[in-house]
């Protein structure tokens, strides 16, 4: 499946939200730095998870790298090519090899489109297809995503939340897209539709070829569908490897500590089990610790942590990681 | 002894203008002192309603409690005035719902809203009542509790608003502990602070703690007894080591296979449950989940089975022997 062809690459990239005062004279007096330096690399195939808590920037990141928010700093390179200084005509040429699924199938499609108008149009915006060759399009993609293609002109709310997701991943495919972020498909499903989804997911994958980036907060599901996973904590990524290496050997104390706090199914394991509880709440990206952005709740934090930004370290076999600690 | 809590063939539905919605359809469950009761399903299946209709909280019309009875102590809570309810609710049977954003009062302090419960249901006075509620506060981990017993819920994040939460529940050291999914909202890192939070307090106070949740997950390292429910029906019934080493109605088996664990890596594809849960406005003649099950026989189409013992403390409610794939 996965390549050793890197397809999407940030460098150092930043998102930061501006803070206003002020009325007619808007003052800008804060920002909040939503995405903070984050720099990866996707590699042809693959299906790269993103995760960490909730307020950390993953979904900022994913619209980021889409360019459906334009970076404050930083680069993006798509297939070789700068989507950053992109503009105009270029840059919708290069939308149409990236798309996004939505993490709400109730609030991500219009209610008033049919659902052929909202299959079609990635098709329409793109200029891609038209007539009657449009109508055989959708109903293909209805089939891919199997639904029935008579469902064409129905509207979204007479589809229940599994079938309206696997209307977002037809509308995702309508372009014929190399890459596709999937900002927590799944999380708004009942446990027994999420299985259907996913698995939908990984064949659609293997037929085209996909190359995914999997925004979640299910560690669960992470380690499932995903070949390498990068965990954000406050805008930063603090440890990247392939899945089965963070997963058994996550060095990172935030990482240690989400993994612990996943509950597993199973009560002879967890009675085994040593939990690492974090005291209080992630802080505000509007004004980050300084140092580790982990150090206000890391367990082992010392003092160098408290005032250095830890560097990025190459531990080897593809594992990345960001603290101090050896 | 009677127990403390035992609640016989519960029937709750809603007369709706689709039609009758049966959302309860006859349960029955006990809870010793001490116990943890873990209550498993999906959406949609009746798990809320289940415990509503135990606090008296369901709206009528269009809820009804069509039959059943709530023994607590002995007494049936079904057949108290509002008033005597009312005295019940919060002081001897305590809930904290799924989500903290709506169900603290957004102009109140959450000091105000926590010292309610103490001045009306064990007559404390304004000052006492201050001095409690910041003490609880402190018990539930909000740090500087005596500052945030001014704030306002938007003041408090989410894991802090549904400490909030449990401390106004605990206030009257109730007997019984409803949690209905209250970490659903919340990230896996808080979710483990409550749930360490729910058993130590558990510990120390020896209340009874019925947990309701989707997460299989949360239910293993929490509780004793568990119960899987779907479409208003209990299909299996047992100790947690039973229910997860030992799953023997279909719908469990499913629900056990399609989940993955973070602890250990698959190669294999999830196994799917097809089709979607069922309507509970018109169900199928028969087990519920008979469309969806691939065990199922002719029998299963016809009749609804009952919850039948098959172990010690181990029930379930099908026609089939997993183990085997044939009829019982």
């Amino acid at each position: 499946m996965r390549g050793n062809q890197v397809l999407v690459k940030t460098e150092s990239l930043k998102k930061h939200f501006p803070i206003t005062r002020g009325i007619i004279f808007q003052q800008q007096v804060g920002s909040v730095r939503a995405v903070d330096g984050v720099t990866l690399h996707i590699y042809r195939g693959e299906t790269l998870g993103l995760v960490g808590e909730s307020g950390c920037g993953k979904t900022t990141a994913g619209c980021t790298i889409l360019q459906l928010y334009r970076p404050t700093s930083g680069r993006v390179i798509f297939d070789g090519t700068d989507l950053t200084i992109l503009k105009g005509e270029p840059l919708r040429d290069m939308r149409r090899r990236m798309q996004m699924i939505f993490q709400d199938p109730y609030a991500s499609l219009n209610p008033r489109m049919t659902i052929a108008r909202i299959i079609s149009e990635p098709l329409r915006a793109h200029k891609l297809t038209s007539g009657k060759e449009q109508v055989d399009r959708v109903q293909e993609l209805l089939r891919l995503v199997h639904l029935n293609p008579r469902f064409i002109n129905r509207y979204p709310h007479e589809f229940s939340g599994g079938q309206r997701q696997r209307i977002g991943v037809a509308r995702a495919l309508a372009s014929n897209p190399e890459f596709i972020v999937c900002d927590e498909p799944i999380s708004a499903l009942d446990v027994s539709i999420q299985a259907q989804i996913v698995n939908l997911l990984e064949d659609l994958q293997d037929k085209f070829g996909l190359t995914y980036m999997f925004i979640a907060h299910d560690l669960s599901m992470v380690r499932h569908i995903c070949d390498r996973v990068a965990v954000m904590y406050l805008g930063k990524i603090v440890e990247l490897a392939i899945k089965d290496e963070l997963y058994d050997h996550p060095l990172h104390p935030y990482t240690q500590a989400l993994m612990s706090a996943v509950p597993v199914p199973d009560p002879v394991v967890e009675r085994e089990r040593k939990r690492i509880i974090l005291e209080g709440d992630v802080p505000s990206p509007i004004d980050p610790p300084p140092g580790c952005r982990f150090s206000t709740r890391c367990p082992v934090a010392r003092e160098e942590c408290f005032h250095q930004v830890p560097p990025w370290r190459d531990v080897g076999g593809d594992h990345f990681v960001a603290c101090h600690e050896d | 002894m009677a127990p403390l809590l035992e609640v016989q063939d519960l029937t709750t539905r809603f007369y709706t203008l689709d039609g009758i919605v049966h959302a309860v359809n006859g349960i029955s469950y006990t809870v010793e002192e001490g116990d943890t009761l873990g209550i498993v399903g999906e959406s949609g299946c009746g798990k809320s309603v289940s415990v509503l209709s135990v606090m008296g909280l369901i709206p009528e019309p269009p809820g009804k409690i069509a039959a059943g009875q709530v023994l607590y102590k002995g007494q049936d809570l079904l057949q108290l005035d509002r008033k005597q309810m009312e005295r019940i609710r919060g002081k001897e049977i305590a809930m904290v719902f799924q989500d903290p954003m709506t169900s603290l009062n957004p102009v109140l302090t959450i000091g105000r809203q926590i010292s309610e419960s103490l001045i009306v249901h064990l007559g404390m006075g304004q000052e006492e009542a201050r001095r409690r509620s910041v003490e609880l506060l402190d018990m539930v981990g909000i740090p500087q509790a005596v500052d945030r017993y001014s704030d306002y819920p938007h003041q408090f994040s989410g894991g802090m608003r549904q400490r909030a939460m449990i401390a106004m529940a605990l206030a009257c050291s109730p007997n019984i502990f409803i949690a209905d999914e209250p970490t659903t909202a919340l990230d896996v890192t808080i979710q483990a602070q409550i749930i360490d939070l729910v058993k130590t307090l558990r510990d120390q106070l020896g209340m009874a703690v019925i947990w309701i949740t989707h997460d299989l997950g949360i239910i293993a390292g929490l509780a004793e007894k568990v119960l899987v429910m779907y479409a208003g029906f209990f299909v299996e019934r047992g100790s947690v080591d039973d229910i997860y080493g030992d799953p023997r109605h279909p719908y469990t088996l499913a629900l056990l296979k399609s989940v993955p664990r973070v602890d250990r890596t698959s190669k294999e594809r999830l196994a799917v449950i097809s089709g979607l849960p069922p309507d509970l406005l018109g169900l199928p003649p028969g087990c519920p989940f008979a469309p969806r099950c691939t065990y199922a026989v002719e029998q299963c189409r016809k009749e609804n089975p009952c919850l039948e013992p098959i172990g010690f403390g181990h029930e379930i409610a099908c026609w089939v022997d997993v183990t085997t794939g044939r009829e019982r």
